[in-house]
C-alpha cells in the first residue's frame, strides 16, 4: 500500500513540475548564493545581513542524522508576513541548501530533505515583513556502528 | 535521599541483608506491603541469557557534561558509598565490580529464566495483578537466539509472562521478520514503539501505547524503542523506518493517554539512562520511565523535576541479573506515590522453576553439542563492560590481529555478554555470547593516520558528546595495536592524540592494515568474525591473563565514574 501511494504521488507530481516554465525557475534561482562555497558568501549573496535569533522559527530535525544523504527537516515560521525561508548548512561544500518563497497568506511551513556531509549547524533564515531573523540547530552526522 | 531509598528496598521491609543462609534469604525478596497499588515488573536487556551467568559491572563509566559524577556514572566504592551499600557483601557484588572473582565464586551466578520465573511467582503473590514489561534486547545475545532468529526467546518471554515490550537489537533480524513476529505475539504480548514511523509518510509502524487496567487503575504504558537503531546498527535492516527520540511526539502521546483517562503514565524506554534523564526534564506528564539500553544497574531511581511535576527515572540493569518493581500507589485524589526497587536475581537464593527449567532445556536440546564445544581455557577473568575496554574484547581483538596478520584491530563497544572466571573453559556458547549478531562479517582495510584519527574521533563522540541526545549509549570502540591519549571532555576532533603503533607515532605517509567486524554499511563481504576467534582459541588451548587497554586519560581527574585499582 505504501508503495502504491508513492507511485500515485509520483504520477501526480511529475507532470505538475513539468508544467512550471523553465524561465520562471530561472527568474527566482539565486545562482550566486547557491554556488557560494562558504557560509559568509552564501549569506551575503542571499541578501542576509546580520539577523537576530528568533524562537518563532521552529526547526524540527533529528539530533543525529540516520542518513546524511537525506536528512528530514521541518521548518515552521511563526513570524508574521513570512516571505522567504532559507536553509544553510554551515559545513556543506555549498552551504545554501534550499530557499522557499511564500506568497501572501500561505502557511509558512515546509518539510523537506537536505544533504549533509558532516556534523554541522543548520541555520534557518527567515525574511518576514522586510526583516530577517534566524534560528539554528546542530545536526550530528556520524559513520555509526557500535550498537550496545 | 538515595541511601534511604535504596536501603528502603531491601532493609526496611524487615528483612536483614542475607549475607549467608537460606533463612535470611527467604526475606530478601519480601517487598513491603502496599495498598491500592498498580505494579509493573520490569525486565530489560536480558540479551537472550536463558541461563544464570556472571556479569561484571563496569569499573569505568564516565559521566559527561552535566552528568559527570551523577548516577549512573558512579563506579566501585563511589557507587557503594553513594547508596550506602556495605562493602564485601552480596549487594556490593551485584552492583559493583569490586573483588569480582572472589565474590562471584562466593555468591554464584545471577539471573536465568528459571530463577526469574520463581522470583516473579513470589512477587506476583505480593503484588496481585502486576504486569511484566520488557524493555527490549531480549531476542538477541546468545548463540541459540541467533540460530533460531530469536524464536527461543519469544517462547521463553511468553512463558515468563511478558505482556508488553519495546525493542532495539530485535530490529537486527530485519523489518519484515520483526513485523511478522509482532503480529504473531499479539495480543498476548504487545510490542510498542511511539518513535518509529515510515520514512516516506511518517506512518506509525507499531502501536505507540497500551492502556491496562491494573487493580482498578488505568495505567498507560508508552513504548520508546532505541532511537539510534539505524545509526548504531545497520540501517539496511530497517531501510523504510525512521527512529529518533521524538520528544514532541511523546508529549502528544502523553496528552492523548491522559485524555483517554490514564491515571498514571509510564514510558517503557530503550533510550539509555542519560537520554531518559534529559527527556524527563523536557517532557512532563510521565510518572515513571522504566529504562534500559545502557545496562545501568542503578541501586535507586532518580527523580527529575519538570514543568508538570516529577518523573521517576529508573534503569533496570541487564542480562536477567536484576528485576525491577514499580509500585504506583493511589489515594482518593489519584496517584499518591511512585517507587521503584531493583532486585538482584541471585540464582542460589531462588530455586529454579521446574516448568521454566524444562522449557529452557527443551529449547537448548537441539543445539547442545554445538554449544558445549570447548575452545580453550582462560587463565584470567574475561569480561566486557567498561568505557575503554574489557578483557573479553581484548581476546577477540588479539585473535583478529593474529589470524589476519593485521597491525590494528577494531571491535564494537558492545555492553552485552557474560563474564568468565579464571580457569573456566571457554565454550562456543560463551564466545557467541559476545559475538552473536546478524552482521558478523570480518573485513580488512588499509587506513591512513588521518583516517584512523577521524574514526576514533567519530566513534568517541558517540560516547563522549556532552549532550545525551547526541550519544549512542555504547562504550568506546575496542582497539588493539594502536595506543592513544584520550581527553573525553575535550570537543570532538580534539579528544584523541598521540596515536602510536608499537610505541612509534603513526606516520602521515603510510597506510595501516586494519581488521574489524560488524560493519553497519550494506554489502560488506567477509566471514563471520567468530570463525577466526574460534580457530585462534583452539590453536592456543590456553589464554593467558589479559589486560584491558588503559589509554592515558586527560582532564578526568578523580572522577567517581572511574574506579582506581581493583
Amino acid at each position: 500500500m505504501r508503495k502504491a501511494r508513492r507511485i500515485l504521488l509520483q504520477a501526480l507530481l511529475l507532470p505538475a513540475l513539468a508544467l512550471v516554465p523553465l524561465r520562471l525557475l530561472a527568474a527566482v534561482w539565486n545562482r550566486a548564493a547557491f554556488e557560494a562555497r562558504d557560509l559568509a558568501t552564501a549569506l551575503r549573496e542571499a541578501g542576509v545581513g546580520e539577523p537576530a535569533r528568533s524562537e518563532d522559527i521552529v526547526i524540527r530535525a533529528p539530533e543525529i542524522a540516520e542518513n546524511g544523504a537525506q536528512v528530514p527537516v521541518e521548518i515552521q515560521s511563526r513570524l508574521v508576513g513570512t516571505e522567504l525561508i532559507q536553509l544553510f548548512v554551515e559545513r556543506n561544500p555549498q552551504p545554501l541548501a534550499a530557499s522557499f518563497r511564500f506568497l501572501g497568506g500561505t502557511e509558512a511551513f515546509i518539510s523537506t530533505r537536505i544533504k549533509m556531509g558532516e556534523t554541522s549547524e543548520l541555520r534557518v533564515v527567515v525574511t518576514a515583513a522586510g526583516r530577517t531573523w534566524f534560528n539554528s540547530r546542530e545536526v550530528k552526522v556520524t559513520i555509526g556502528g557500535c550498537g550496545v | 535521599m538515595n541511601r534511604r531509598d535504596f536501603l528502603g528496598v531491601l532493609l526496611a521491609s524487615g528483612a536483614c541483608l542475607p549475607e549467608a543462609g537460606s533463612a535470611a534469604a527467604a526475606g530478601f525478596y519480601d517487598l513491603p506491603p502496599v495498598a491500592n497499588c498498580a505494579t509493573l515488573f520490569h525486565l530489560t536487556d536480558c540479551h537472550a541469557q536463558l541461563l544464570p551467568l556472571h556479569y561484571r559491572e563496569p569499573s569505568d563509566n564516565l559521566g559527561l557534561g552535566t552528568r559527570a559524577g551523577q548516577p549512573p556514572h558512579l563506579a566501585g566504592e563511589a557507587l557503594l558509598r553513594r547508596y550506602g551499600i556495605p562493602s564485601g557483601g552480596r549487594l556490593a557484588h551485584a552492583f559493583s565490580h569490586i573483588d569480582f572473582v572472589e565474590a562471584a565464586r562466593q555468591y554464584g551466578r545471577m539471573g536465568g529464566f528459571a530463577h526469574l520465573a520463581t522470583l516473579l511467582n513470589r512477587l506476583r503473590d505480593q503484588r496481585p495483578g502486576a504486569v511484566l514489561v520488557d524493555g527490549g534486547d531480549s531476542w538477541q545475545g546468545s548463540a541459540t537466539a541467533l540460530w533460531t532468529r530469536g524464536a527461543d526467546m519469544r517462547e521463553a518471554c511468553l512463558a515468563l509472562g511478558v505482556e508488553v515490550m519495546t525493542g532495539h537489537w530485535e530490529f537486527t533480524y530485519g523489518a519484515d521478520e520483526v513485523l511478522e513476529h509482532v503480529a504473531a505475539l499479539a495480543p498476548r504480548l504487545r510490542f510498542l514503539a511511539q518513535n518509529i514511523r515510515t520514512t516516506e509518510f511518517e506512518d506509525p509502524v507499531f502501536e505507540p501505547f497500551v492502556l491496562r487496567s491494573i487493580n482498578g487503575h488505568l495505567i498507560a504504558i508508552i513504548g520508546q524503542a532505541y532511537p539510534y537503531t539505524p545509526i548504531a546498527n545497520p540501517r539496511h535492516f530497517v531501510p523504510e523506518w525512521r527512529f529518533g527520540i521524538q520528544s514532541e511526539e511523546l508529549a502528544k502521546q502523553v496528552r492523548s493517554v491522559r485524555a483517554a483517562g490514564a491515571q498514571a503514565v509510564v514510558l517503557l524506554s530503550h533510550n539509555g539512562m542519560d537520554v531518559d534523564l534529559k527527556l524527563a526534564s523536557q517532557v512532563s506528564g510521565l510518572d515513571a520511565i522504566l529504562g534500559g539500553h545502557t545496562h545501568d544497574a542503578v541501586p535507586a531511581p532518580v527523580r527529575v523535576r519538570n514543568a508538570g511535576g516529577e518523573t521517576l527515572v529508573a534503569n533496570g540493569g541487564s542480562h536477567g541479573k536484576f528485576l525491577g518493581v514499580l509500585d504506583m500507589e493511589f489515594a482518593d485524589v489519584g496517584l499518591a506515590q511512585v517507587n521503584y526497587r531493583i532486585l538482584p536475581v541471585f540464582s542460589d537464593l531462588l530455586p529454579p522453576d521446574p516448568g521454566m527449567q524444562a522449557l529452557v532445556a527443551r529449547l537448548r536440546t537441539p543445539f547442545l553439542d554445538r554449544l558445549r564445544e570447548p575452545l580453550a581455557i582462560s587463565d584470567g577473568l574475561l569480561y566486557r563492560r567498561g568505557n575503554f575496554g574489557g578483557t573479553f574484547d581484548q581476546l577477540i581483538l588479539q585473535a583478529l590481529l593474529e589470524t589476519q596478520d593485521a597491525q590494528i584491530a577494531f571491535s564494537p563497544g558492545f555492553r552485552w555478554g557474560g563474564s568468565l572466571l579464571p580457569g573456566q573453559t571457554i565454550t562456543r556458547e560463551d564466545l557467541l555470547g559476545q559475538m552473536a549478531i546478524t552482521y558478523p562479517q570480518m573485513h580488512v582495510d588499509w587506513y591512513t593516520a588521518v583516517q584512523l584519527h577521524a574514526l576514533l574521533e567519530d566513534l568517541g563522540d558517540n560516547l563522549f558528546n556532552p549532550d545525551p541526545y547526541r550519544q549512542q549509549g555504547g562504550d568506546l570502540v575496542r582497539v588493539a595495536g594502536l595506543s592513544f591519549t584520550c581527553a573525553p571532555r575535550a570537543p570532538v576532533g580534539q579528544r584523541f592524540s598521540d596515536l602510536r603503533l608499537k610505541g612509534e607515532l603513526l606516520s602521515p605517509s603510510r597506510r595501516y592494515k586494519t581488521v574489524s567486524w560488524a560493519p553497519v554499511a550494506e554489502g560488506v563481504v567477509g566471514p563471520p568474525a567468530w570463525e577466526a576467534v574460534e580457530q585462534w582459541l583452539v590453536a592456543r588451548r590456553r589464554v593467558p591473563v589479559l589486560r584491558p587497554p588503559a589509554p592515558a586519560l586527560v582532564g578526568v581527574g578523580n572522577d567517581p565514574g572511574l574506579a582506581v585499582g581493583s
